[in-house]
C-alpha cells in the first residue's frame, strides 16, 4: 500500500509559540484520516502547510513520493475545502467547479462534461445555472467538495467544513461524506474539534494537542485504549477519579481513590506501589445495580438528575463524598423506576477502567 | 400623528429649502437663460443659437472632446494606481498601519486645491526644487520646465482624485473574504488569475462608483488644469469661465454649462451600460 501524504518531522513558529511542534504520519492511499483537536491545538496551521499555504519551519512533505516544499499552492496536488467553503459568489455553481479546470487549460466541451458529471455524483444534477446564494446548506457544502474533486486531487484536505452547518444536517453529511469518500476513492483529510465527526467517518484518527500528535489508531483503539489522558478525557466521556495504588498482584493492581473506595483494574503502564494515579471511566462501563457483582467494583451512588436524550441518555449521580459520575441509562425500560434522589449501586469490570500515572 | 409630520417638516424643510433655493432655482434660471439670446436688432428674444453654438464652431466641441478624453485617462490611471494601494491598505497592512495610511492620504485635504497645486508648481517648475536638485546633481546642464503641458496637467488631476478612488475601492476590498482569494490559488490560479476572476469582479461596485466620482471631478476641475496645463492646454470649464467672466456672454456660458452637464452624464451612462451595471446597484 502506498502514502498518498507523508509528513515528517514537521514543525511550525510563529515568534515564540510553537504551532505544529514535530509532527510525524502516513496517510496510505484511498484512505479517510481525521486530525482531532481542540481549537488552537494546531491542526488548522497543519492543514494549510499541506495545502500549502504556510511553510514548515522545518520538516518534510510528500504528496504520492514528490517532495511539495518548493511547490506553491496553486500546483500541488491537493485541494482544500475551506471551513467557509469559500465559494466563488461572482460565479453560479457550473462555473465555481469549473475554476479550477480552466486553470488548467481544460477545454470547452470537456470541462462542461466533466463539471456536470461531478455534480451528479455529489448529488446536485442540474444545479449548474443556479447562483451560490440560491443554495442551502447542504448544498453549498457539496459544491465545494465537488469543486476540488473535478480536479481529482491526490489528497483532499478538508477544513472543519460541517462546522457551520446545524445539528440535523451535520448528522445527515457525516454519513454523506463517508459515502462519497468511499464511492470516489480519494485520500481525505479531515480536521475537526468534533470527536463524534472524526470517529464516525474516519479509518483512522489523529489526537492532536499543543501541537503534538498524542495518538494516532482506528477510531476503536482510540476510545477503548487511549495512550494519553489527553485522549482518554477528549475521544467520549470519561469519569475521573485520582487515586494511589496500594496493591500489585500480577497485572491488576489496587487503586485506593482519594474519597476511600478501592478498586481493582489493569494500569495501561507498570507503576509501582504507593504511585498516584488517575482511573478513567466510560459512563456505558457503569452498570447500573448488577446481578452478578463477582469481581466487579462495586459502589453505591446517588442519583442527581436524569440526563434523558433518547438513546444517549445518562444519569447524573453522586457518591456520598460528592464525586460527580455520569452512568449510561440503556433505554429498555428495565431502569424506568429510577427517579432523582434514588440510592442505586453501579459496578464495572476491572478491564474496562483505564488507569494513567498522575502527571507531575 | 399631527406631531410627528411636523417634526418631519421641521428636519426636511431646511434640506428643502436648501435644494430648491441653491440648487433647483439658479439652475432653472441658467437654463432659460441658455435659451436666450439678442436677434439682429439688438432684442431679447428665445433661440437655440447658444447650443448650436457649440456644435458648429470646432473650437468649442474639440475643447469638449479633449476635456472628456483627458478626464477618462485620468480616471483610468487613477484606478490602476488606487488598485494596488487600496489592496495593500485593506488586505496586507495590519490594522494598527491601515489607519495611519488612511491618514496619510486623507491629510493633504486638509489644505485647500489651490496650495497643494502651488506646492506641485514650487516642485516642477524651471527653477524648482525638483531641477536645483538635478542641476546639482549633474543630471542636466539647463534646467527642464516641467510644468505646462499636458502631462504634468494629468498627473496633478491624478494626484488630486485619488482619495476619492481609494476610499471606495477599500471598502470593497475589505469585504472580500480572504479565504476566496486562497480557494483561487488552490484551485491552480496564479497571482493574474486572482486579480481577473476574483478581486476585480468582487470590486466591480467600488470601481464604479470611484470611477464617476473621479471622471466627474476631473471633469469638472478648473484650478488643476489652468495652473498646470498652462495657456495651450484647454479645459471646458475654463471655455465656460471665460464665457461668464470674460467675454460676459451668460447666455453661452449657461448652455456651455448644461452641455458640460448632459455630455458627461451621457458619458457615465454608456459606462455603465457597456460594463452592464445599473446606477442603482453601484450607490447601494
Amino acid at each position: 500500500m502506498t502514502n498518498d501524504l507523508s509528513v515528517r518531522n514537521m514543525v511550525k513558529r510563529f515568534g515564540d509559540f510553537t504551532a505544529v511542534d514535530n509532527v510525524t504520519f502516513d496517510v496510505p492511499k484511498g484512505s479517510f484520516f481525521s486530525i482531532l483537536g481542540p481549537s488552537g491545538c494546531g491542526k488548522t496551521t497543519l492543514l494549510r502547510m499541506i495545502a500549502g499555504f504556510e511553510g514548515p519551519t522545518s520538516g518534510e512533505i510528500d504528496i504520492r513520493g514528490k517532495n511539495m516544499l518548493d511547490v506553491p499552492p496553486n500546483l500541488r496536488p491537493v485541494n482544500l475545502v475551506f471551513q467557509h467553503l469559500a465559494l466563488f459568489p461572482m460565479m453560479n455553481v457550473a462555473e465555481n467547479v469549473a475554476f479550477g479546470l480552466k486553470r488548467r487549460g481544460v477545454g470547452g466541451v470537456e470541462v462542461k462534461q466533466k463539471t456536470e458529471a461531478i455534480l451528479e455524483r455529489v448529488g446536485l444534477p442540474g444545479f449548474g445555472e443556479k447562483q451560490i446564494n440560491q443554495l442551502s446548506g447542504g448544498q453549498k457544502q457539496r459544491v465545494a467538495i465537488a469543486r476540488c474533486l473535478v480536479l481529482e486531487p491526490s489528497v483532499l484536505l478538508l477544513d472543519e467544513p460541517l462546522g457551520a452547518l446545524d445539528l440535523k444536517l451535520r448528522e445527515q453529511m457525516k454519513v454523506e461524506l463517508k459515502k462519497l469518500q468511499a464511492k470516489v476513492g480519494t485520500t481525505f483529510i479531515y480536521i475537526t474539534h468534533d470527536q463524534s465527526e472524526a470517529l464516525v467517518m474516519s479509518d483512522r484518527v489523529a489526537v492532536m494537542n499543543n501541537g503534538q500528535f498524542e495518538q494516532v489508531g482506528t477510531p476503536q483503539e482510540l476510545y477503548g485504549k487511549p495512550k494519553t489522558p489527553f485522549v482518554a478525557q477528549f475521544v467520549g466521556d470519561n469519569n475521573k477519579w485520582s487515586g494511589v495504588i496500594t496493591q500489585t498482584k500480577g497485572d491488576e493492581v489496587s487503586i485506593t481513590t482519594d474519597e476511600g473506595y478501592v478498586f481493582h483494574t489493569k494500569p495501561h503502564a507498570p507503576c509501582p506501589e504507593g504511585c498516584r494515579v488517575n482511573l478513567f471511566l466510560r459512563p456505558e462501563a457503569m452498570r447500573i445495580e448488577p446481578r452478578n457483582t463477582e469481581g466487579l467494583n462495586v459502589f453505591k451512588v446517588t442519583v442527581k438528575s436524569i440526563l434523558f436524550d433518547g438513546a444517549n441518555s445518562r444519569l447524573l449521580t453522586v457518591t456520598k463524598e460528592d464525586h460527580e459520575l455520569i452512568v449510561t441509562l440503556p433505554q429498555n425500560r428495565k431502569f424506568d423506576y429510577i427517579q432523582p434522589g434514588d440510592k442505586i449501586s453501579v459496578g464495572w469490570h476491572p478491564d474496562s477502567g483505564i488507569c494513567f500515572e498522575a502527571e507531575g | 400623528m399631527q406631531r410627528s409630520r411636523l417634526a418631519f417638516w421641521i428636519f426636511f424643510g431646511p434640506v428643502l429649502m436648501w435644494l430648491l433655493l441653491l440648487i433647483v432655482l439658479p439652475h432653472l434660471d441658467l437654463l432659460t437663460m441658455s435659451f436666450r439670446g439678442e436677434n439682429d436688432y439688438g432684442d431679447a428674444v428665445w433661440t437655440m443659437q447658444n447650443y448650436t453654438n457649440f456644435f458648429m464652431e470646432p473650437i468649442y466641441w474639440l475643447t469638449f472632446v479633449r476635456t472628456a478624453l483627458y478626464a477618462i485617462i485620468t480616471t483610468f490611471i487613477t484606478f490602476l494606481l488606487a488598485m494596488p494601494v487600496s489592496f495593500y491598505i485593506a488586505k496586507l497592512a495590519r490594522t494598527k498601519v491601515q489607519g495611519a495610511l488612511m491618514i496619510l492620504l486623507l491629510l493633504p485635504f486638509w489644505v485647500s486645491e489651490l496650495v497643494r497645486i502651488y506646492g506641485w508648481m514650487i516642485l516642477l517648475r524651471e527653477s524648482g526644487v525638483l531641477n536645483f536638485f538635478m542641476l546639482k546633481l549633474g543630471i542636466i546642464d539647463t534646467p527642464i520646465e516641467m510644468l505646462y503641458n499636458d502631462a504634468t496637467m494629468i498627473m496633478g488631476l491624478v494626484y488630486t482624485s485619488m482619495l476619492f478612488m481609494v476610499v471606495p475601492l477599500v471598502s470593497v476590498m475589505e469585504s472580500l473574504d480572504d479565504s476566496l482569494i486562497e480557494a483561487a490559488h488552490d484551485l491552480g490560479a496564479g497571482r493574474l488569475t486572482i486579480w481577473r476572476t476574483i478581486i476585480l469582479p468582487h470590486c466591480k461596485p467600488g470601481i464604479t462608483s470611484g470611477s464617476i466620482v473621479v471622471f466627474m471631478l476631473a471633469l469638472g476641475n478648473y484650478l488643476t488644469p489652468n495652473l498646470m496645463g498652462g495657456k495651450n492646454s484647454l479645459w471646458f470649464t475654463e471655455q465656460i469661465y471665460n464665457q461668464f467672466i470674460a467675454s460676459f456672454n451668460w447666455n453661452q456660458g449657461s448652455a456651455f454649462g448644461f452641455l458640460l452637464l448632459v455630455l458627461s452624464s451621457l458619458i457615465i451612462w454608456v459606462g455603465l451600460k457597456v460594463t452592464g451595471q445599473k446606477l442603482g446597484e453601484v450607490a447601494s
